[in-house]
């Protein structure tokens, strides 16, 4: 019983662990059809703020929840004006872009804080199950990746904001017609994706470390799970988590993590054979 | 004929570095540059079946790496170099038409068909790093986990396992390989399948439409790449003495990418040139250890991207055909041919 309790705990949390790790690219790739190598990179960027934050004596979930989302949110400011900006539309060279972008940001930090693993303890303490313990930090996690999530969902559909940037994604020459400043609906929406991208590092700072190789752990599975869920931005990826996370969960507690790895990615692959433009094709009829 | 001739100079060229290098460079040189060959070689796979055939294939690394590593245990168990080769270019043909009747009969687009060859070279290289348990191994050659397979013997004579072949010897076959594969592409591209694939690229549905099956033509010139990749990793195994999982990894499987958008997506030449410029960066950067390689790595690539979008080839050709009008007082830039 209390195994099984554990297991679902591990089922929630790598589903809560793959949705905070896709929010922001399903800003900038899900919506603006960037395809962000550099994402692991700014996941990586909101992890260095918290522990630098951290470390300089600001308090901990502050830095986290505040200054992280700030940081990176400007560096993706200066990004987007700086490359991307000049890249729209080019979906190849935008990728080349990016990817030399994550490998600057890389060495930039190695250069700077050094190849080495650095961290910050967020002890929350521990919640007993029977013989088992969960931290509960982790629960904090799947709580804040919920509201996330939620409130992502509210913003794109209940919000003037998000019916604009909804409406420069599907159509932009109409929408620019209609009077929507385009531009400037496509850097607010890479700002908050690499805000988003900075929160999903900080908050996993204190499990995981920081060192600067840390965002290729994340960035094959973020891609992987923002494609298989398709055109619907949030329900898509978070379909994707759901099916993705428990496997990978289960696998990695039976066999192994590298086999709880391949086997989501190979679970992606059959899905996109499945449903070739994503899980959401489901109820958004193909589009 | 003036056309022939151009095309056939970089070839030539490539045949005379093969002949006269070995009396020139120091086999310092040699190793390296025969190493790089054999990178170049597998870039041309890439640049065939993304330039010529619009297939967007993240994951060439994988035919890469199923290449080396099929050289690697073919070789420690047979000890003949020749039949590893062989079985190093046809394993990653017969995983790739595995593959690409996959992908390309359910009509995948673009990205798609990107990410999923992307994860199948992550899967690899996940199953390859979990291979350390000496339970897995092929013939008497274990797998290695995170390691790999170490004390891969080099190339050698045909059926003599005894008379391996001296570096210069490699160096001239990896060079006289290089030219060969692109002699060899170029030679597919301009025939009549060649010129069906070129259409597939431009649009796929003119194509079907006009009555080819465009299933068979990817899957085809996806075989062919695989072969000419898995080609690459067989010269670049017997080079280097050892293969490891990182042949499946990320870095790898973007480097290709990089190589064939730096030289000229739909080019030939300009996918070697870059190939050879970044992998001559990347160790001299790493030689010197003054600066960060990854920061200048990073840096140069995205300068090139903002400085030169097209890629190598066409940015060259363009500044040329500028000066040629300039020359005969024509100051509007030549019209190109599409």
């Amino acid at each position: 019983m209390d195994q099984f309790v554990i297991l679902c705990f591990a089922v929630v949390n790598s589903i809560a662990l793959l949705a905070l790790i896709s929010l922001g690219l399903t800003a900038i790739f899900g919506m603006m059809r960037v395809i962000n190598f550099a994402h692991g990179e700014f996941i990586m960027l909101g992890g260095y703020a918290t522990v630098i934050a951290n470390h300089a004596g600001v308090d901990l979930w502050l830095s986290m929840l505040v200054v992280s989302p700030l940081v990176v949110g400007l560096i993706g400011a200066v990004v987007e004006r700086l490359i991307i900006r000049r890249l729209y539309g080019h979906l190849v060279t935008t990728m080349l872009a990016t990817w030399g972008l994550s490998l600057f940001l890389i060495g930039a930090v190695t250069a700077i804080f050094g190849n080495t693993t650095l961290g910050v303890s967020a002890s929350l303490g521990n919640i007993a199950i029977g013989a088992y313990s969960i931290s509960a930090y982790q629960l904090f996690l799947i709580a804040i990746t919920a509201l996330l999530v939620v409130f992502s969902l509210l913003a794109l559909h209940w919000t003037k904001y998000g019916l604009i940037a909804r409406a420069a994604m599907q159509n932009a020459e109409l929408a620019a017609t209609l009077g929507v400043d385009c531009d400037r609906v496509y850097a607010t929406t890479f700002i908050i994706g690499a805000a988003a991208s900075g929160l999903a590092g900080a908050l996993l700072a204190p499990i995981s470390g920081v060192l600067p190789h840390m965002g290729a752990a994340y960035v094959a599975r973020a891609f992987v799970t923002v494609i298989s869920g398709g055109g619907a931005l949030i329900t898509g990826f978070l379909s994707a988590a759901t099916i993705l996370g428990p496997v990978e969960a289960l696998l990695s507690y039976f066999a192994t993590p590298v086999v709880g790895q391949a086997s989501l990615l190979l679970l992606a692959v059959i899905i996109l054979r499945l449903f070739p433009t994503g899980l959401s094709s489901l109820w958004t009829g193909g589009r | 004929m003036l056309r022939h001739i151009k095309h056939a100079l970089f070839p030539f060229a490539l045949v005379l570095v093969a002949l006269t290098g070995p009396f020139v460079l120091e086999p310092f040189d040699l190793v390296n540059l025969s190493a790089f060959s054999a990178m170049a070689i597998a870039a041309l796979g890439l640049a065939f079946a993304w330039g010529t055939l619009g297939i967007l294939n993240l994951g060439h690394s994988v035919f890469f790496g199923i290449g080396a590593y099929a050289y690697a245990i073919a070789v420690s168990n047979f000890g003949d170099s020749t039949l590893a080769v062989l079985i190093g270019t046809m394993l990653p043909v017969v995983f790739s038409l595995v593959l690409g009747s996959c992908l390309f009969f359910s009509r995948l687009g673009d990205v798609y068909l990107g990410v999923i060859t992307l994860c199948v070279t992550l899967i690899f290289y996940s199953f390859m790093t979990s291979t350390a348990d000496p339970w897995f191994h092929i013939g008497r050659v274990p797998l290695g986990g995170f390691n790999g397979v170490t004390a891969i013997p080099s190339l050698n004579m045909p059926a003599n396992p005894q008379a391996s072949l001296s570096t210069e010897a490699t160096f001239s076959i990896c060079l006289l390989a290089l030219a060969g594969a692109h002699v060899l592409l170029s030679l597919v591209r301009s025939s009549d399948a060649g010129r069906i694939m070129t259409a597939i690229r431009e649009s796929e549905l003119r194509s079907e439409l006009l009555g080819y099956d465009i299933r068979f033509y990817k899957l085809v010139g996806f075989a062919l790449s695989a072969a000419i990749a898995g080609f690459g990793g067989t010269l670049y195994t017997a080079m280097m003495g050892f293969v490891s999982p990182s042949v499946f990894d990320l870095p790898q499987a973007s480097q290709f990418v990089l190589w064939v958008i730096a030289g000229g997506l739909g080019t030939f030449v300009g996918p070697v040139v870059a190939s050879f410029a970044f992998q001559l960066l990347s160790s001299q950067l790493g030689a010197n250890q003054v600066f960060n390689t990854e920061l200048i790595f990073g840096a140069t690539i995205v300068l090139f991207v903002l400085l030169a979008p097209q890629g190598l080839q066409p940015m060259i050709a363009r500044i040329a055909n500028l000066k040629l009008t300039y020359r005969f007082g024509i100051f509007r830039p030549k019209e190109k041919a599409a």
